[in-house]
């Protein structure tokens, strides 16, 4: 069986050997002098770089990713499931069921608890659908 | 080299770099990785038997599933644990984690 | 070929493992992690663990590793990139450690296991589905508790007040 994972380990060889023939085609292609100063810089979309690029996070991403795992979970069981649908029939469906039931409480949680709306924005000149997000007390 | 020995030492060693992993290391983040070389190195074992034990039931590939599962919801919530530490303590030493209120 | 594939693989696998334990920067422990995840993978895969295999890459390599990288991240003061943290009791611990290795693997050689000679199936997952929705009903329906659990407990610990 593991003959059929031998495209993966070619297809792995592959992209290592082009990153590798790429940094040796640069390394030969380059200019040898002039290299310092301003080129040694990170490249930051030509601005002049500031600060590190290992900052802190918002702690947001960290929600949305856990999230994500909690559901990536999930869709794993959902593949041997899949599979064998057909052979079991209702009951594997029922069982699918309850399982998902169990976990759409904790969608719905954090639903309700706004962990999913990204940015939790307010306006201070709402109209027609934005009214909602005008900030309570300010004038329109 | 398919045999269930090599499969074992692959295993014992990586159980113990992960152990050596979660004695020396003070950092939350740093012991949760080692608990994670931990825990791949007992799926191993599981996969090992089950393939070498017959492969007639796949009872092993089931718990090494299992493992897989437990592992997502523990270091998911070992990391808000960490993040919240960090928060409020400003350290993720976990020697540091002594009170019971913060 | 696949002998050379499985001296290769083992041999990424422990060497970043090694690199995980004793590199002093964190954020370097984190992406040599990532290269044993994709080992253990790999080793997956020979021992006949197609569907076990994807799991780790889907579940380790796609989400954990992501969540670990975001914890060390989050947890690091703005704009400093000193990720070096204290190790203590070196010594003691490796000692300790080595002794376990040693003795983890002289019984795992010169115990006589009890091995089959093996089948070789063709892929697992539809057996493995099977075993899931009969045998490994109530553990299944329980993980999906667990995972509510973990789901709103970390979300709750995680929210900004």
């Amino acid at each position: 069986m593991y003959t059929d994972f031998a495209p993966i380990l070619i297809f792995i060889f592959f992209a290592l050997l082009l990153i590798g023939a790429l940094f040796v085609l640069q390394n030969i292609i380059s200019p040898k002098q002039n290299k310092g100063g301003d080129k040694l810089n990170t490249y930051e979309c030509g601005e002049v770089p500031e600060g590190s690029a290992w900052v802190k996070f918002n702690i947001r991403f960290y929600v949305v990713a856990l999230i994500f795992i909690i559901f990536d979970v999930e869709i794993l069981f959902m593949f041997p499931w899949a599979v064998v649908f057909q052979k079991v029939g209702l009951l594997a469906l029922v069982e699918m069921l309850i399982f998902l039931l169990i976990l759409i409480v904790g969608y719905a949680y954090v639903w309700v608890k706004d962990d999913l709306s990204w940015v939790k924005m307010t306006v201070r000149y709402g109209r027609g659908r934005y009214a909602p997000l005008q900030k309570k007390g300010s004038d329109s | 080299m398919d045999n269930l020995h090599s499969y074992l030492i692959i295993s014992s060693i990586l159980f113990s770099l992960g152990l050596f992993g979660v004695m020396t290391r003070r950092n939350g983040v740093a012991v949760l990785m080692g608990i994670e070389l931990i825990l791949n190195a007992a799926n191993l074992n599981f996969v090992a038997f089950n393939r070498f034990g017959g492969m007639a039931e796949l009872d092993g590939q089931v718990f090494g599933i299992f493992i897989i599962v437990l592992a997502a919801a523990e270091a998911a919530v070992a990391l808000a644990i960490i993040i919240n530490l960090f928060k409020n303590h400003e350290t993720v030493n976990i020697d540091s984690a002594d009170q019971m209120k913060g | 070929m696949a002998e050379v594939a499985f001296i290769i693989i083992a041999a990424i696998t422990l060497a970043s493992a090694f690199f995980v334990v004793f590199s002093s920067n964190l954020m370097y422990s984190g992406v040599a992690l990532f290269f044993t995840l994709f080992g253990v993978a790999g080793l997956y895969v020979f021992l006949y663990a197609d569907f076990l295999a994807a799991t780790q890459i889907m579940v380790y390599v796609g989400g954990i590793m992501v969540l670990i990288l975001f914890g060390i991240m989050l947890t690091n003061k703005i704009a400093s990139t000193d990720l070096r943290q204290a190790n203590r009791g070196r010594f003691m611990a490796g000692l300790s450690a080595f002794i376990l290795f040693l003795l983890i693997s002289a019984i795992a050689v010169t115990t006589q296991w009890h091995t089959g000679s093996p089948q070789f199936l063709d892929t697992t997952v539809a057996k493995l589905g099977m075993m899931i929705l009969y045998q490994y009903l109530l553990p299944f329906e329980v993980a999906s508790i667990l995972l509510l659990a973990a789901l709103i407990g970390a979300a709750l610990l995680s929210r900004k007040k």
